[in-house]
């Protein structure tokens, strides 16, 4: 493989793995208490990722201003997230170390992040609980009054620590208190309904964005000395995904645009277990933990078509797919592994339900042998969550699931420090690629949110401020007027269009394109297909599509539109990064490459590298940069879960 | 319930709704009538009025503006009263968990924001709701920075405490309680703060000032006083007890008896 480019210097330091990180830390430069109020951090993003990094900073005694779309910081995507956090406490003393967490991510990634930002997270995700805890996040216990943990996502360990089915949204209530405290010591300002829609950067270095406040509609400048983006995923270029209607990639492909290169945007995580579509009016989907599949089990009907009722097939006329493939990890396969497997079985025509898009989910032998009793204690609200949206009782009536889009393990490229190419613009959280290579493992994009936050752009950031000079700047600056101009623009472009189809249209078919060509599985001719279809798509957006225009403040079409604008171009990139990954790995399935069981064949000869994109101007062949992955603690091997 | 009905009784319901609309804040608002002559009953509420905003850019009109995101009950963003109940009709659910399942063809609906002098309507059905992360800065936190936390079980907590503090965690700030209730107070929202933060030994340190500081924060910004209606629990969507406000009674009481603390001054929510 050819040398990395300068520009994707990853800066890991070297030496024995479990020693780089305090290396690393030791030989960043530190600044001055006293001087730390000088600097001022823009923080674009109130998910965890991004209230963790505030606090911390603000802690320190940065001043920092914090930006978020939604009217309160605390309704941040990072809310919604059921299951639970990895941690390496191995407080079951069932086997768990930092070593075991660090192997079993690089493995869950099939082998596509770097080894040492990944053992870094492993060593902080014990931090990561102590540090919550304090903060008053009431997670399980045992009786015994210490923390409870429970296995998660198929890992042999018990090592998820969870808050019942709302370990997301305790998390971030810590986080944005821990936050808000120093909203009210005056160390950050907060400006909630607010939409960036540009970075500037003046002599190559991240100094300031544009936002729209989307309640007056007026355009706000804000400079700084650092920029933190902590925007979160971009599922929602599918349309239709497990994410907040509000999730998109306006701010990361914003900043793409100003230079910052984009890092495997096709890989995506399909969730195994989601409540199916149900009609065209479908706005959002539901995920169903993956707990549940401790305990439920995973079918579909022996012949198609089949008419009875589920609960009336007996066991020799159903075929318990995963059991029958993977023997030994069953129902408890990975994600990736689980979502094509029922994809497989629909797409040969037996699936369930109207839509024939659709698997049982049955815990029928569980009541049996626990009791009903006991599943309702360990599901309970999931159950209810379950009835209140398709009228069925899980109890009795197998649920009904399909895969589902749900994580985005693509970014911004980061260096260890989660520094983007663009000095002085660093990317945390979901926002960035750095973590979870080709597929992420349950539990740990909370683990890894936190870890940036709270313990890692603290550090880093002392290397970008104490070691460039940053002249003063000022909203008022050539730089800003330029960059508020192009945003002033777009807007009052699209406000001009006139057309007569609704943006949420364009979206859905958006949608549609990347869900049958670069979702579960993808083929050089569909993604050639898709590219087009995108291309098509976009020029009639800008040519047809209607936004009333009788507010220029608050409107909410408006806000889509742009961000629709913005998943067309980028759709675009996450075709030709699929397109050039002729290999399956994790989430990226390329039917081209499988094995004669049909198995996902990864190929490393060719293709153990991270895909960097330049942006050259929409409509324009992006360049693509590679950074070679060494492995030099795991051994790459192909995946087996038989 | 035995059959499955995910997909039975596709029967489309024809349903008025009569939508508060006001253009912005401090602007007269009226009651604007709109007929959906093919309403799902799987859908849900929200994605009936995404349903009816399709229709009005359509035929050139402005779409009704309301709160939502994550549209599983967890936000707390969506803010919707519906037939005079924030939330609407079915108990232990957010406006957006609500299905279109639990109406009747020619049902009429009534749909209002939030209503309370310290949440201003900012466009139709949309309001303010930064008075509570006001509230949260003054003292719904464990004063804990970074790096300074000892090991996750050197502090062991009995699991009935953990259990309850959970339960009073659950809140999602959706302000339905200060909605629902006559006086407009916010009691419910500030007391599930502090009981979960009573619960727990992390939070011990700073119980007596925390209940004051928040209940201070919550008058300053016109909330009104809690007279014991109890509106407030039946509109949570998240089954939080008025017993949390007893809790907090209590340390409220308590912080008048030690030496008065400072508050904290001059936030910046912007
Ligand atoms: C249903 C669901 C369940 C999940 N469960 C788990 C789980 O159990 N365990 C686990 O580890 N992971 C889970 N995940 C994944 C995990 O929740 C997310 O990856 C993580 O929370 C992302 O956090 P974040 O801080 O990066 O971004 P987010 O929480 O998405 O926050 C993004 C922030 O950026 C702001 N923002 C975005 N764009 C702009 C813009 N242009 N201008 C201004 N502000 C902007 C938003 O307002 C928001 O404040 C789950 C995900 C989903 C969808
Ligand atoms: S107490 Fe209940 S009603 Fe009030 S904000 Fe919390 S969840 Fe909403
Ligand atoms: S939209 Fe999130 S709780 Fe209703």
């Amino acid at each position: 493989m050819s040398p990395t480019p300068p520009q994707l210097d990853s800066k890991c330091p070297s030496g024995p793995i479990s020693e780089r990180w305090d290396k690393h830390r030791f030989e960043l430069k530190l600044i001055n208490p006293a001087n730390r109020r000088k600097f001022h951090v823009l923080v674009v993003g109130t998910g965890l990722a991004g209230a963790s990094a505030a606090a911390s900073l603000a802690d320190l005694g940065y001043r920092v201003s914090v930006f978020c779309i939604q009217d309160s910081p605390r309704r941040a995507h990072s809310i919604a997230a059921q299951g639970g956090i990895n941690a390496a406490k191995n407080y079951p003393n069932d086997g768990d170390s930092v070593q075991r967490l660090f192997y079993d991510t690089v493995k869950g990634g099939d082998f596509r992040a770097r080894e040492s930002n990944v053992y870094r997270l492993a060593q902080i995700s014990n931090q990561i609980i102590d540090q919550c805890v304090a903060l008053g996040v009431p997670f399980a216990r045992e009786y015994g009054g210490g923390l409870a943990n429970r296995s998660f996502g198929g890992a042999q360990v018990s090592r998820t620590f969870y808050a019942r089915g709302q370990t997301g949204q305790q998390l971030l209530l810590g986080a944005y208190s821990a936050m808000m405290r120093q909203v009210g010591s005056g160390r950050i300002a907060l400006y909630a309904r607010r939409e960036m829609l540009d970075v500037v950067v003046i002599d190559g270095v991240a100094r300031g964005i544009v936002c729209r406040n989307l309640v007056t509609g007026a355009y706000e400048r804000s400079a700084g000395d650092a920029v933190l983006l902590c925007t979160g995923g971009y599922g929602n270029v599918f349309y239709l995904s497990t994410n907040a209607k509000a999730c998109n990639v306006t701010a990361v492909w914003r900043a793409h645009k100003r230079g910052a290169y984009f890092a495997n945007p096709c890989f995506t995580q399909i969730h195994p277990t989601c409540i199916p579509v149900s009609g065209s009016y479908q706005s959002k989907l539901t995920l169903m933990s993956e707990s549940l599949r401790n305990d439920a089990r995973v079918w579909v009907p022996k012949q198609k078509g089949e008419p009875r009722p589920p609960h009336n097939i007996p066991d020799e006329d159903r075929d318990y797919f995963l059991e029958r493939r993977y023997p030994s990890f069953g129902n408890l396969v990975p994600r990736d592994v689980a979502s094509r497997a029922a994809k497989e079985r629909c797409d040969a025509g037996f699936g369930v339900g109207t839509t024939g898009l659709a698997v049982y989910m049955d815990f029928r032998d569980a009541i049996r042998r626990d009791g009903e009793g006991a599943i309702r204690q360990k599901y309970g609200n999931l159950f209810q969550m379950y009835a209140k949206i398709t009228a069925d009782d899980p109890y009795h009536v197998p649920m009904r699931i399909y895969p589902a889009v749900h994580y985005t393990m693509g970014g911004l490229w980061v260096d260890y420090n989660l520094e983007s190419t663009v000095p002085g613009l660093f990317v945390l959280g979901e926002a960035n690629f750095s973590d979870h290579g080709a597929n992420r493992l349950g539990a740990s994009a909370l683990m890894q949110g936190l870890a940036d936050g709270f313990f890692i752009v603290p550090y880093t950031i002392g290397g970008h401020l104490a070691g460039r000079k940053l002249p003063a700047v000022s909203p008022t600056d050539k730089a800003f007027e330029d960059s508020e101009r192009s945003v002033r623009e777009r807007i009052d472009r699209i406000l001009s269009i006139g057309g007569k189809r609704t943006v949420d249209s364009f979206h859905r078919e958006l949608g549609k394109i990347m869900w049958d060509h670069c979702g579960m599985a993808r083929t050089g001719s569909g993604l050639a297909f898709a590219k087009q279809g995108i291309q098509a798509l976009r020029s009639e957006f800008w040519e047809n599509s209607r936004v009333p225009t009788s507010s220029a403040g608050l409107n909410q079409n408006l806000e889509h539109a742009g961000r629709v604008a913005d998943f067309l171009e980028f759709a675009e990139l996450m075709i030709d990064d699929a397109s050039q990954r002729s290999e399956s790995c994790g989430g990226h399935f390329r039917e081209e490459s499988q094995t004669d069981e049909g198995e996902a064949k990864r190929d490393d000869e060719r293709f153990s590298y991270v895909a960097a994109w330049q942006h050259e101007g929409v409509g324009k062949e992006s360049t693509l940069h590679r950074e070679p992955l060494a492995f030099e603690y795991v051994r790459p091997s192909q995946r087996s879960y038989k | 319930m035995s059959a499955p009905s995910h997909d039975a009784g596709s029967g489309r319901m024809r349903i008025t709704l009569k939508i508060w609309r006001q253009e912005g804040p401090n602007r007269p608002g009226k009651v604007e009538t709109h007929f959906l002559p093919d309403v799902s009953p799987h859908m849900s509420f929200l994605e009936m009025l995404d349903v009816l905003n399709e229709r009005l850019i359509a035929s050139g009109l402005d779409t009704v503006a309301f709160d939502h995101d994550c549209r599983e009950g967890i936000c707390g963003a969506c803010s919707l009263v519906i037939d005079g109940r924030a939330h609407g009709p079915e108990a232990l659910t957010t406006a957006c968990q609500l299905h279109m399942r639990h109406y009747s063809d020619g049902d009429t609906i009534h749909v209002e924001p939030f209503r309370a002098n310290a949440f201003p309507v900012l466009k139709d059905l949309m309001v303010d709701r930064s008075a509570f992360d006001r509230i949260i800065s003054a003292g719904g936190f464990v004063s804990s920075p970074t790096g300074s936390a000892p090991d996750g079980n050197a502090i062991l907590v009995p699991k009935p405490d953990a259990d309850r503090a959970m339960d009073a965690a659950a809140c999602i700030g959706c302000g339905a309680c200060a909605a629902a209730c006559p006086n407009a107070s916010a009691m419910l929202f500030v007391a599930a703060k502090v009981a979960h933060l009573a619960l727990l030994p992390q939070g011990q340190p700073e119980r007596e000032r925390r209940a004051l500081a928040m209940v201070h924060a919550m008058d300053e910004e016109g909330f009104g006083s809690c007279t014991n209606h109890f509106e407030c629990m039946a509109a949570c969507p998240k089954g939080i007890s008025v017993e949390s406000i007893a809790r907090m009674n209590r340390d409220f009481a308590l912080s008048f008896l030690k030496e008065a603390p400072d508050l904290p001054t001059g936030s910046s929510v912007g």
